[in-house]
């Protein structure tokens, strides 16, 4: 007797079947996971387009809320602004600073690069304490910078760091860099642990001469792995910073000018409640990250070509 | 004489490398090490200060004349507040384990089949775990708030710790080091007899504990450091930052205590990644992103 071929429905209907205990194990996660990550996603892109405050129900606007963000929000712009700003200096800077030291540090012999990694890494956990750059910078002559640079005579008065917007975006971007070595960096040093040595020892029979060559030539196309992931988890650090922004320059800040998307966000969402335009700010904030980390994933494709 | 001098900065023989290259980025690294490590050690000096060194000017790094007295007097503030500070230490305590272990548990059981097997949707759920790192949390905040409003849970810890639990990073981490248990593993306990569960439990949860350690020392500083976010308003629910905070809004007269909760605050997870290391560097070596 013959079994009748098996239709498309039928197969994944078995396949479904015996996969059954891969979904019971998978569920608790993944039903979390949508509930507060997908599905989200999803209600900020469709709510972009209503006009919704908690109290009324949503109204449809269509392109309204994009067309007030872009034209005639300046304060999204500053933010807009800056967010880039931050990605533009903080992404790359913090991205080679993780390699940088990471690869330094691997020439260490074990003990001493365990302690390097510690030093290079607390900040980034033990991020709560930033507020201690608040001390550092303190507007007041008992802050550490000001009673450094009247010491030295370089100024006389006290400087305003955090009050005055000719600093603060930079003090924000400096403490933002202390903070950002983390998982990236942990990453790098494992895999930079990994690289075969025999393949090291194989290109200096075929000629290589230095570090820099071995570096391009050998331990990159060696971590690019490592490098992807990095690049992923400094670019999305790099456009999210909030916090240290709050923190040090204040919400919202002088004039505006240490004000980011997420901290635009914030406001709209948390103190405004016009959930339809946070929810478009979101989607801006979600298309930079995306697009941004594809486009830096297809960069790293050619390296030591 | 250059051998004695590289052994003296830990730095192995290798091939192809000058020594004077070897030294400025020996210098380099010792400059940006400093900028790093500085302002923590200034947090540790500060929580011994007494007052009148806290304000003394100019001021001075490290401490003269080290007291305890900033974390005596801690615990009398806060011992006469009406939320003490055990409440604080308890509330933060309870997220961060519960939050911790959780996440450890419910990413391992999602990532085993995840990295073991192929079946219908395994691609694209990874793929959506994938694109899920490319975007910061911030970005789902306002929808998340309105769920947790819908779900009964503003103004309690589930709104912290059951977020917490689907941390996708985790998974991620997980999944790629679970890539790499031998298949002949499972394969042998499935002869035995094993079902998948107890496969997942006897045989490859035992097998990731470098992982699960990783995990946790992803997990536990941001658990560890939460001040409730937008979710939690009572006063006895509040977690230990939050009081940090509130500590540090109060002024010059605290300055010795706030430098007291700050030590308290980093001591924790630094004193945790010390432990572990070892087995986190084990892990993020397969860290690594397919193309």
């Amino acid at each position: 007797m013959h079994t009748r071929p098996a239709g498309r429905w039928s197969l994944l209907k078995r396949d479904l079947y015996l996969s059954r205990h891969y979904y019971v194990l998978m569920a608790p996660f993944m039903l979390i996971f949508f509930m507060f990550t997908v599905i989200p996603v999803g209600i900020s892109l469709g709510l972009s387009f209503f006009h919704f405050n908690m109290l009324e129900l949503p109204r449809f606007i269509g392109w309204q809320n994009y067309s007030r963000l872009f034209l005639g929000d300046d304060v999204f712009l500053i933010a807009l602004k800056n967010t880039l700003l931050f990605a533009v200096i903080t992404g790359p800077v913090s991205y080679i600073a993780c390699f940088l030291f990471a690869w330094i540090i691997n020439e260490l012999s074990p003990k001493i690069r365990a302690v390097m990694t510690l030093v290079f890494y607390a900040p980034s956990i033990s991020g709560n304490v930033f507020f201690i750059w608040l001390i550092i910078f303190s507007g007041d002559s008992y802050g550490y910078m000001n009673g450094f640079l009247m010491r030295l005579g370089v100024t006389l008065e006290p400087i305003q760091w955090l009050a005055d917007e000719r600093y603060v975006l930079a003090i924000v971007i400096i403490v933002q860099l202390w903070l950002s070595l983390g998982t990236s960096f942990l990453a790098f040093i494992a895999g930079l642990q990994t690289i075969d040595r025999s393949l090291v020892e194989a290109g200096t029979v075929d000629g290589i001469k230095n570090r820099w060559q071995e570096l391009w030539y050998i331990t990159l196309p060696s971590m690019r792995p490592q490098l992807m992931f990095g690049a992923v988890m400094q670019i999305t650090a790099s456009f999210a910073v909030a916090e240290i922004s709050i923190a040090l320059a204040g919400f919202p800040s002088v004039n505006y000018a240490a004000h980011t998307v997420v901290t635009h966000l914030m406001d709209f969402g948390t103190i405004r409640f016009e959930m339809g335009y946070a929810s478009a700010i979101a989607t801006v904030l979600f298309a930079l990250m995306l697009g941004t980390n594809v486009l830096t994933q297809k960069m790293l494709r050619k390296i030591g070509e | 004489m250059t051998s004695k001098v590289r052994a003296v900065f830990g730095m192995p023989k290798r091939l192809n490398r000058s020594f004077t290259v070897s030294l400025m980025l020996f210098a380099l690294l010792a400059v940006f090490g400093s900028f790093m490590v500085l302002p923590l050690i200034y947090a540790v000096n500060n929580a011994f200060k007494p007052l009148d060194e806290l304000f003394i000017f100019p001021p001075r790094f490290w401490v003269n004349n080290p007291t305890t007295e900033n974390f005596a007097d801690l615990i009398n503030l806060m011992g006469n507040s009406w939320v003490p500070l055990s409440r604080y230490i308890a509330n933060t305590l309870l997220i961060t384990i519960l939050g911790t272990a959780g996440h450890i548990l419910l990413a391992s059981a999602a990532a085993y089949p995840l990295a073991k097997y192929r079946f219908p949707g395994s691609k694209v759920l990874f793929t959506i775990v994938i694109l899920s790192l490319m975007f910061s949390p911030h970005v789902t905040a306002i929808p998340n708030y309105m769920v947790m409003s819908w779900l009964g849970w503003i103004n309690s810890h589930a709104s912290i710790i059951v977020p917490s639990l689907a941390f996708s990073l985790g998974l991620f981490l997980m999944k790629q080091f679970m890539e790499q248990i031998p298949d002949a593993l499972l394969e042998a306990a499935k002869i035995d007899g094993a079902n998948e569960y107890r496969i997942f439990w006897s045989i490859v949860m035992p097998n990731v504990k470098p992982a699960w350690l990783t995990l946790m020392i992803l997990q536990f500083p941001a658990l560890w450091g939460t001040d409730g976010g937008s979710f939690i308003y009572s006063e006895n629910l509040k977690t230990l930052h939050y009081a940090l905070s509130q500590i540090v809004q109060g002024g010059i007269a605290r300055a010795g205590v706030g430098a007291a909760v700050a030590l308290l605050l980093m001591i924790v997870p630094i004193t945790l990644f010390i432990i572990s290391q070892s087995s986190v560097m084990q892990t993020m070596a397969t860290s690594g992103m397919k193309e």
